[in-house]
């Protein structure tokens, strides 16, 4: 649009008349400013939505928390029969939300990472891509299907699954009775929830994985070390906080789900880590909200919301921590090369700026080698 | 190798044990061990029952130890667990395409059988019958269609061009070291781990406390929506322009061309295929999304195309309500809450071949 205005003006008749070139500069001017504007309004306004999600949802909450539970009569009646105060409520809801998302992760971050490694380091070079395309296809399958899915597939399947667990380690309270016959358990529910956190997982950790310095590497391997030790030589410790904080992504996103646990599990509000039997699984906040919703009066929608309130702060916690873990090891690492460079060179002779050039021409190297990758 | 090098007076005769090759397994022994596995398996299982998941496990099973003890007798013990290692890897990536074909399988299993032309162009719901007293149940997904095309489609309205400005703020106009861009990085990291139920919640909450207690509507539903899209367009967008080389930008300004026209005639085209694919993708997020609009839009069996007034139905919620507040005919209620379900899939399907088509399509000659 401006383009062939300034080439004119700067090409034709008479480049060096001052009141042209104003003219052209005023006439350039608006839409500039107007983008400028535009751009960073657009970034403001992401302050004033945070900033409207947290205030909204503390307004409409307070009420909920205020009230006294034992004594209104809106409050005596369906989900919020029978408690005390909000905390009373909130309380189990939050462990169950803790405790499912939790044994989601140890069921789900081990194999996540497995995929991660397989599609890293072990996989063959040209398939990899492809693979770790199927695996993202997990994540674009919406929630309610894994939700369905769950019901149909995972609940049948698991219920001889318990009554093994139940016969053979039923002595764990984990694992103990009555179990379940329909399947409707938090084990189905966090199984569910482990597949849904995989394809965040292991995206991250393989993007770390692929982010080891392949002088490390093979360096690791000139020394005789087979691949499971040049991994756990080279690669594991480079991706130690990328795993941390992929696992902490994971953990946030398990906490918010609420469709697969809303369809599978048959709630109580408990504090309960009984994992495989019907009327003894701890209820989450997100599901609990999306069950009672519908069928509340305002106030207990009110107590719904700040339950939610609630659940924004834990992820909030949640994922602070995993950027937290991010940044900091980011630093220290960044640290750890300015004293490589410090230290003295372990031949006296050589002059020291071939130990500062190290790490800096093996990472030219491999920008060229990305470069020539791409072309 | 090693044989040549002996002197003649010395050399041995016939085959030699090469020193680099000996104490190895031969190179396809993992392959034998797998269908000696298999095989093991399957006729262990012969005797007690036989089962295809229970021939799996204990043929992965089977192979990791056969494959364990095998390495470390002819091997050494670091091959073995070098090994048993690779073997896991694998397993665990194999286990992942489990849930991923099982789901697409039960999901056009179930959906197949309802997704007629009917069912997509019909207004479904329960009829009442006031003669015979009875209920019975439409098939139909056409206000469930409308209603997830409408509200969608608002939240692209709201979120594509605030995520791409915002994007273009980040990566532009911003100073790495400015509060504003330090701020808007975090919190646009926060807002992608909103919980998606707190973002109906909020919509929720914002309308109850703008027009009164219905608040139910699909523009409410679209407003949630845009919570959990805007951080994904951000994020996907800022990596995108991220890429654009800054020799283009340099080259433009030297050519005196305003900042404006800089970047809309040279980095927006040249970065717009990856942002077209990120659109894409945050869509097909988003439309799946149950949970924000369940709370925010509710649900109903009417036709309703007017975001700003009522509950409006979407796909995913009549997946959820017709399996968790069926109809008294609860197994037609199943029948559309499948149906409905293969739909969406096919939708998100389609949404992200779309976006692997564009990034082919729109890719700038040279590069990619």
């Amino acid at each position: 649009m401006d383009v062939p205005a300034d080439r004119a003006d700067s090409g034709s008749a008479d480049p060096g008349s001052p009141r042209r070139r104003t003219a052209a500069k005023v006439r350039a001017r608006p839409a500039d400013r107007i983008f400028r504007f535009l751009s960073t309004g657009s970034a403001g306004l992401i302050m004033v939505i945070l900033a409207g999600v947290a205030l909204f949802l503390i307004i409409k909450a307070a009420p909920a928390i205020a009230a006294n539970w034992s004594t209104n009569p809106d409050l005596a009646g369906g989900t919020t029969h029978g408690f005390t105060s909000f905390w009373s409520y909130v309380g189990p809801l939050i462990w169950g939300t803790l405790w499912s998302s939790l044994i989601a992760l140890v069921l789900g971050a081990p194999v996540a990472i497995g995929i991660a490694l397989f599609i890293s380091h072990y996989a063959p070079r040209r398939l990899a891509g492809a693979l770790g395309y199927l695996v993202d296809l997990l994540a674009a399958v919406p929630s309610v299907v894994f939700g369905l899915w769950g019901i149909f597939v995972i609940r049948p399947f698991i219920i001889p699954f318990q009554d093994w667990l139940n016969q053979y380690l039923g002595w764990i309270p984990l694992f103990s009775g009555p179990v379940s016959r329909t399947g409707s358990t938090i084990l189905a529910g966090a199984i569910v929830l482990a597949v849904m956190i995989l394809p965040i997982i292991t995206s991250i950790s393989r993007e770390i994985f692929l982010q080891t310095p392949r002088l490390h590497e093979e360096a690791a391997l000139a020394l005789g070390s087979t691949k499971w030790e040049m991994v756990r030589l080279a690669v594991f410790p480079y991706a130690r906080s990328g795993i941390v904080s992929a696992t902490l992504l994971g953990l946030g996103r398990a906490l918010g789900e609420t469709m697969a646990i809303a369809l599978i599990i048959s709630p109580s509000l408990i504090f309960s880590v009984h994992l495989i039997t019907d009327t003894k699984n701890s209820q989450t906040i997100a599901a609990n909200a999306a069950l009672n919703f519908p069928e509340s009066n305002p106030l207990q929608r009110d107590a719904l919301i700040a339950t939610g309130l609630a659940l924004f702060i834990i992820s909030f916690g949640v994922n602070f921590i995993a950027r937290w873990v991010v940044a900091r090891t980011g630093s220290s690492g960044r640290r750890k090369e300015k004293v490589v460079r410090s230290l003295p060179p372990s031949d006296p002779t050589a002059p020291a700026a071939d130990a500062a050039d190290g790490p800096v021409l093996a990472r030219r190297g491999r920008e060229q080698a990305a470069e020539e990758a791409e072309g | 190798m090693s044989a040549t090098a002996v002197s003649n007076s010395r050399r041995p005769r016939g085959p030699v044990p090469n020193a680099l090759t000996s104490g190895q397994l031969p190179r396809l022994v993992e392959l034998y061990t797998l269908i000696g596995s298999l095989a093991v398996s399957a006729a262990v299982l012969a005797m007690t029952g036989f089962s295809v998941v229970g021939w799996l496990v204990l043929a992965a099973v089977v192979y990791l130890v056969g494959i364990g003890i095998l390495s470390t007798v002819v091997e050494n013990r670091r091959k073995a667990t070098d090994r048993v290692v690779r073997g896991l890897v694998t397993i665990a990536f194999l286990l992942a395409l489990v849930p991923l074909i099982s789901t697409l399988i039960t999901v056009v299993m179930g959906g197949a059988p309802s997704l007629t032309w009917d069912f997509i162009t019909k207004t479904g719901g329960s009829v009442f019958d006031p003669k015979t007293l009875k209920v019975t149940v439409v098939q139909g997904a056409w206000q469930a269609i409308v209603g997830t095309l409408i509200i969608t489609g608002i939240a692209s309205l709201i979120s594509i061009p605030i995520g791409i400005m915002a994007a273009i703020y980040l990566v532009e106009y911003a100073q790495p070291k400015q509060w504003m861009a330090r701020t808007v990085t975090f919190l646009v990291d926060v807002m992608t781990g909103i919980p998606s139920i707190v973002a109906g919640l909020f919509a929720f909450s914002l309308f109850t406390l703008l027009v009164g207690p219905k608040a139910f509507s699909g523009i409410s539903a679209a407003i949630a929506l845009s919570v959990l899209m805007i951080p994904i367009v951000i994020r996907s967008t800022e990596e995108m322009l991220k890429l654009v080389s800054d020799d283009l930008r340099e080259a433009s300004y030297a050519l005196g061309v305003t900042k404006f026209a800089t970047i809309v005639r040279i980095v927006l085209p040249t970065a717009i295929a990856g942002i077209i694919t990120g659109v894409m993708l945050a869509i097909s997020r988003v439309i799946g999304e149950t949970a924000p609009i369940f709370i925010a839009a509710s649900f109903t069996d009417n036709f309703n195309a007017n975001p700003f007034n009522g509950p409006m139905q979407t796909l995913p919620v009549m997946a959820y309500s017709g399996y968790k507040f069926p109809s008294q005919d609860i197994a037609s209620s199943y029948q559309s809450a499948w149906g409905a379900a293969l739909l969406l899939v096919l939708l998100v399907v389609i949404l992200n071949l779309i976006a692997r088509v564009v990034a082919k399509v729109f890719a700038p000659r040279g590069l990619r």
